[in-house]
């Protein structure tokens, strides 16, 4: 049964371009952004479709590498390979494009990008104090105003607070789905948790979402599923984003016999995170719990220390890896603070990992993941 | 048990070594190394059939395989990475080590290691060449010797700065010294230099503790083990087979398993 339901959302996800391009066709916007720093609900409330673009793909990268430097995380030569060739179907179809300045490999990109596609930029403020976040929730309603004029739609405060029930119903979905990896043993692998996330978030329809996450739920909570051994080490996977393409460590670490129970990045858990109590209008929530997101650009990042805090207890964890994109700065160096948290203040081993998306490493990792494995036997 | 033989193979990109151990007093009764060659699983079989003939039997009750090419052998009890093997060999040898240092042929690691042999934890350097072994060989190469003969060539001369880290960059470097009449002995200190402190910079990662062991087919060279004691700023012991270090290590854990 599980499992069963597992290939029907697989099914289902896989007409996900097909059912964009409907909704298309029937007149639906789309807008397509590149963080979980950018407010969906607000897309959501102009009656378009956010589609996330973070590119996943190894494929675009030499074409991107024509104009961006080679030592650039891959993630945005990813992105931006597809926008040269015009190859993702999620950005063709976007009538508008969110970006946020988020680290600065990005924005420059952005602005080469904003040459091809209309790119509305979002200035994420790189810390969360009380200043940070008036300034974001005025960042929030120039995006208003653009999302306004171009689809020719009112966002109304009703409007967006429906639009922020949607989306948390979704995130409850979604968190049931990824919370049965604190089950022991989990009863899907990494691999699933990550590749559940990812597909649902492009599917157009949210009811539908919400409707194929509870299925998946009900299936594997009712049954004694179990995708690795009692006894293979519980891993949180944290850091960098990743999805279906650059989805390598993740892969590898189930592969070497580690049970990857929780994912902790923006493609995956950081989606179903707790959010903030915020007072005020719909735009002063959704900007105090966006900016409260603990990616490493936000200097300093508490949340991110807190939160895998969290994750290494709900998840019973054995051991955490910090995946870090090649040329990714904030990540990288954030990285060394990490381990000293969670060796000192969580008693547990620690392994960064420092990859890109291509395979040329794939051995050389694996020696590194199965050594570590062997320390925690 | 004591007639019990265990044999921990290491498939290394260079070389293969073999180790025999007896049961019981876990002394060590055969070693053999040959070159890796193209073919890790037939260089293996034969190295594991040389430790053999040295001690007069025909099996051993287990075999652990270690190194790049440790998936080659099938008849292996256990496959077990390198880093777990070194930490393993290394306490066997100097039981105080409490930090192993290897440099490899693909890659260099600093190893923390628990009293008793277990990993407490490690780093490796990243995906080039630099501060490994295979930096050395492309150096030496262009010199027209091999590291064995690099290595002696440094044997006490001054250290010349070498800047470059890049296997590729370091060539065109040293190739610009030698025309500007630096010695050759005093080149080959400042490749042995600047490779030592790749490894200082990788080991500042990892807490230094307990006494250092130096292992791998390097260390097998004097002027290798000063320059990495004088880097580091500690004293690094060196094992009298470095070379041998994770065999032992792959063999003492076949002695160990149930
Ligand atoms: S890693 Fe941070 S900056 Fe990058 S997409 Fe995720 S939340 Fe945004
Ligand atoms: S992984 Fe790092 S470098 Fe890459 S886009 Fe995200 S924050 Fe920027």
């Amino acid at each position: 049964m599980a499992h069963a339901s597992l290939e029907k959302f697989r099914a289902v996800t896989d007409r996900n371009v097909l059912r964009l391009q409907e909704a298309k066709q029937a007149g639906r916007k789309v807008v397509g952004q590149y963080c979980i720093y950018t407010p969906l609900e607000m897309v959501l409330a102009a009656g378009a479709i956010p589609v996330s673009l973070c590119g996943t793909k190894n494929d675009s990268i030499p074409a991107a590498e024509a104009m961006l430097p080679r030592t650039l995380c891959p993630l945005i030569k990813s992105s931006f390979g597809f926008a040269l060739q015009d190859s993702c179907p999620y950005l063709a179809a976007s009538d508008l494009v969110v970006a946020d300045t988020t680290c600065d490999g990005k924005k420059k990109m952005f602005e080469l990008l904003a040459k091809r596609k209309p790119v509305f930029v979002l200035q994420l403020p790189q810390t969360q104090d009380a200043d940070a976040l008036s300034s974001w929730r005025r960042q929030l309603e120039l995006f208003k105003d653009r999302l306004e004029e171009d689809f020719g739609v009112e966002l109304t405060e009703s409007g967006l607070r429906d639009a922020i029930a949607l989306s948390d119903r979704f995130r409850q979905a979604l968190k049931r789905v990824l919370d049965l990896g604190r089950r022991k043993p989990s009863p899907l692998t990494g691999m699933e948790l990550m590749e559940v996330a990812f597909r649902a978030s492009f599917m157009p329809d949210y009811e539908e979402r919400i409707q194929e996450l509870d299925a998946l739920a009900d299936a594997f909570g009712s049954e004694g599923a179990e995708a690795a051994p009692a006894s293979a080490p519980r891993i949180v996977l944290t850091g960098v984003p990743t999805g279906m393409g650059s989805h390598k460590v993740v892969q590898l670490l189930q592969d070497c016999g580690a049970s990857v129970v929780c994912i902790d990045n923006c493609s995956c858990y950081k989606k179903v995170r707790d959010n903030p109590e915020a007072a005020g209008d719909a735009l002063d929530v959704l900007a105090a719990r966006s900016l409260d997101i603990p990616c490493a650009v936000m200097s300093p990042n508490p949340g991110r220390y807190a939160a895998v805090g969290k994750l290494a207890r709900d998840f019973a964890a054995d051991a955490v890896v910090d995946l870090t994109w090649q040329g990714c700065q904030t990540y990288d160096v954030e990285s060394y603070s990490l381990r000293g948290f969670v060796h000192e203040d969580l008693g547990l081993p620690f392994l960064q990992i420092v990859t890109d998306y291509a395979e040329a490493d794939t051995e050389q990792l694996r020696i590194r993941i199965e050594a570590f494995l062997e320390m925690l036997a | 048990m004591s007639g019990r033989l265990y044999a921990g193979i290491d498939a290394g990109s260079a070389a293969v070594k073999a180790v025999l151990v007896r049961g019981g007093t876990l002394e060590v009764a055969a070693r053999a190394i040959l070159p890796t060659g193209w073919n890790p699983r037939e260089s293996g079989e034969k190295a594991l059939a040389m430790v053999l003939e040295q001690a007069g039997a025909d099996s051993a009750s287990r075999i652990v395989a270690t190194g790049y090419g440790r998936v080659a052998f099938p008849f292996a009890d256990r496959n077990v990475t390198e880093i777990s093997c070194h930490a393993k060999g290394a306490v066997q040898i100097v039981p105080a080590c409490g930090t192993v240092i290897d440099i490899g042929g693909q890659d260099s690691k600093v190893i923390s290691v628990q009293p008793d042999g277990t990993v407490a934890d490690f780093v490796m350097n990243d995906k080039c060449a630099a501060g490994t072994g295979r930096f050395l060989q492309a150096v030496a190469g262009m010199l027209g010797m091999d590291v064995g003969a690099l290595c002696a060539l440094a044997e006490g001369e001054e250290p010349c700065a070498i800047t470059s880290m890049c296997a590729v960059f370091a060539e065109t470097e040293i190739v610009g010294l030698l025309a500007r009449g630096k010695a050759p002995g005093s080149v080959a200190a400042g490749v042995l230099r600047a490779v030592a402190r790749r490894i200082h910079a990788l080991a500042a990662r990892i807490p230094l503790r307990g006494e250092c062991v130096f292992t791998g087919g390097l260390a097998a060279s004097p002027a290798c083990g000063r320059m990495l004691s004088q880097e580091l700023g500690v004293e690094v012991k060196t094992p009298d087979y470095p070379q041998y270090t994770g065999a032992l290590g792959a063999a003492m854990l076949a002695a160990r398993l149930r």
